[in-house]
């Protein structure tokens, strides 16, 4: 390279005196890429893996119980003598909770953002977005007694037939629990719509709704999907509300009222059980654990596709 | 300011003594001016001169941001309502004065339903009615023959030039009485310019247009009449030809000729 030493500026002598010092700072900035690279793949690395302890541990499982009875069978008692692996009983809970935690959380969310977006005065968003968030920094274990002993007792004024585990009130515990996430990413996704979007439609004489209902909105969507989706794979997810107020038996059940088990659940009954190490029982952990992953990347790429469809161009 | 001549024009808006604050700042100090029936008024003057703040009184825009306030009247005529009021709903304004904006803004939805959104929001719902509009405005607009067959396909895929006759058309669907240009051509190229042009020329037989322009061959190519503003005051007003060709204050003619600005 032409560098002409004489115009570069003088440098302190250290270890790499000689090297020229244009050299020199290319070697540091070097240094710091594969510093970040590192950084970066280390995280890939580690969810590497996870899938590749899941999928060897679920491999010898399903080396023992044929696949297709895992898929069919409508019991989950890997724990009784006599022990059935049906998957269906944790999915059922798994999806019921997460349908009645959606069903609050992306109306609430939405409206929330809509709120928080369109109408809100400054001073109002600099108090409520804090104090939303703040709800996130609730630990979970809170939120599940919290639907226990205050969520359960308050439904079962309604319905005094309801059992003191319930998949309702697990579900819309966690409902709550993931508001700030839907309502967070929501309005972010709203306050980047161009204001000339906005100033368009009222021009045309349409009230703050309708503007953001008809423009704000659906403009937004593409980030609205993203919120929903991230909704879902916390509520997918959730593991400390559904063990502590949904119950613990696995139930083929798709009525909310019911006490049930999620696969999430069920892993922390088996994680702290004294279940010994390489059984079949122990295995089932990780086979519910390959499903509740490919569930959760499933809504993922679904949330992925309708993103990249309903993504704008301003 | 010279006497009009008011044979044959028919007054639409007339500000009078209007003052607008943002805030605390006042940006708008007495503003008077007529705006004539079936007439092209143009707004120039340079950047910050108050111009676009004196068109967005007009749709009282300034009310979706807080703070704003307005004092004086703006007449709007037939009815002789001010239009500035504080008791006078800005949506009801909204809805009898269009408006077009600097850069394109067409809605993320179909080309039809961007031209049929100020029918939805007044609850039409009849399609047929809706059809009929939707064709009317975008004929209007001169862009029915390039869409008709592609009205369902986004508003976003169209051309930057076609985009803003859209949101002509869009404005045009409510049939506005009044129709504001907040520097319409400024994001478009000289092709889609003239075409903007000679739409504004066909639209003053239906309606009074109000633009604002940085372009001077734009206002005298356009407007009958044409403000000079300038710190938020209008320096001069007159038939657009004498502003151009014999303007009686200093200032006016300076800026026209391009010494400052």
């Amino acid at each position: 390279m032409g560098v002409n030493v004489a115009d570069m500026p003088v440098e302190k002598k250290d270890a790499l005196s000689g090297v020229s010092p244009r050299l020199r700072f290319r070697l540091k900035e070097r240094a710091i890429e594969s510093l970040l690279q590192l950084a970066a793949l280390t995280s890939v690395a580690i969810t590497l893996g996870i899938v590749g302890i899941l999928s060897y541990e679920s491999f010898q499982f399903f080396s023992q119980i044929s696949i297709i009875d895992f898929l069919t069978d409508r019991q989950w008692t890997p724990l009784f003598a006599d022990a059935h692996y049906g998957i269906l009983p944790l999915v059922t809970g798994t999806l019921v909770t997460t349908i009645v935690a959606l069903l609050v959380a992306i109306p609430m969310g939405s409206l929330i953002a809509i709120y928080l977006s369109e109408y809100a005065s400054r001073s109002v968003r600099e108090f409520v977005k804090p104090a939303l968030e703040l709800l996130s920094a609730v630990p979970t274990v809170v939120y599940g007694y919290f639907a226990l002993l205050f969520v359960t007792p308050a439904l079962q004024q309604l319905w005094p037939g309801l059992p003191g585990f319930n998949m309702l009130s697990a579900g819309l515990v966690i409902g709550m629990m993931i508001v700030p996430y839907v309502s967070s990413v929501s309005e972010d996704a709203m306050r980047a719509v161009p204001t000339h979007l906005r100033e368009g439609a009222f021009a045309l004489g349409a009230t703050r709704m309708q503007t953001a209902l008809r423009v704000v909105f659906p403009s937004a969507l593409s980030g609205i999907t993203a919120a929903y989706v991230l909704g879902v794979s916390r509520a997918i997810g959730e593991t400390m509300v559904v063990a502590i107020a949904a119950g613990m038996q696995p139930t083929l059940t798709l009525n909310p009222l019911e006490p049930a088990a999620t696969m999430t659940a069920y892993i922390v009954q088996v994680s702290l059980g004294d279940v010994p190490h390489g059984s079949v029982a122990y295995q089932t952990i990780f086979a519910t654990g390959l499903m509740l992953l490919l569930l959760t990347l499933l809504f993922n790429i679904a949330g992925h596709v309708l993103k990249k469809r309903y993504r704008q161009v301003y | 300011m010279k006497a009009m001549d008011a044979s044959q024009t028919v007054l639409k808006a007339e500000a009078r003594g209007l003052n607008f604050f943002y805030g605390q700042a006042q940006a708008l100090h007495g503003i008077t001016l007529p705006i004539y029936d079936r007439c092209v008024t143009a707004l120039i003057g340079p950047s910050g001169c108050g111009k676009t703040t004196y068109l967005r009184c007009l749709n009282r825009m300034h009310d979706l941001y807080p703070g704003n306030r307005y004092e004086g009247e703006v007449t709007l005529y037939p009815d002789r309502v001010n239009i500035v009021g504080p008791e006078v709903d800005p949506i009801e304004v909204r809805m009898r004065i269009g408006m077009v904006f600097q850069k394109p803004n067409p809605f993320p939805k179909s080309i039809y339903e961007n031209v049929a959104y100020g029918l939805r929001i007044r609850d039409v719902s009849n399609r047929s009615e809706l059809d009929a509009v939707v064709e009317r405005a975008l004929r209007e607009a001169a862009l029915w023959g390039e869409v008709k067959d592609r009205l369902q396909a986004s508003a976003l895929n169209i051309s930057g030039g076609q985009q803003q006759r859209l949101c002509i058309a869009r404005a045009l669907a409510t049939s506005p009485e009044l129709l504001l240009f907040d520097e319409p051509t400024s994001a478009l190229d000289p092709t889609a310019t003239s075409r903007i042009e000679e739409l504004v020329t066909e639209l003053k037989q239906k309606v009074a247009i109000v633009i604002v322009t940085h372009n001077m061959q734009q206002a005298a190519r356009v407007s009958d009449y044409t403000a000079f503003m300038y710190e938020g005051r209008v320096v001069e007003y007159d038939r657009t030809e004498t502003i151009f060709t014999n303007p009686t204050v200093k200032l006016t003619e300076e800026y026209i000729t391009g010494r400052f600005g």
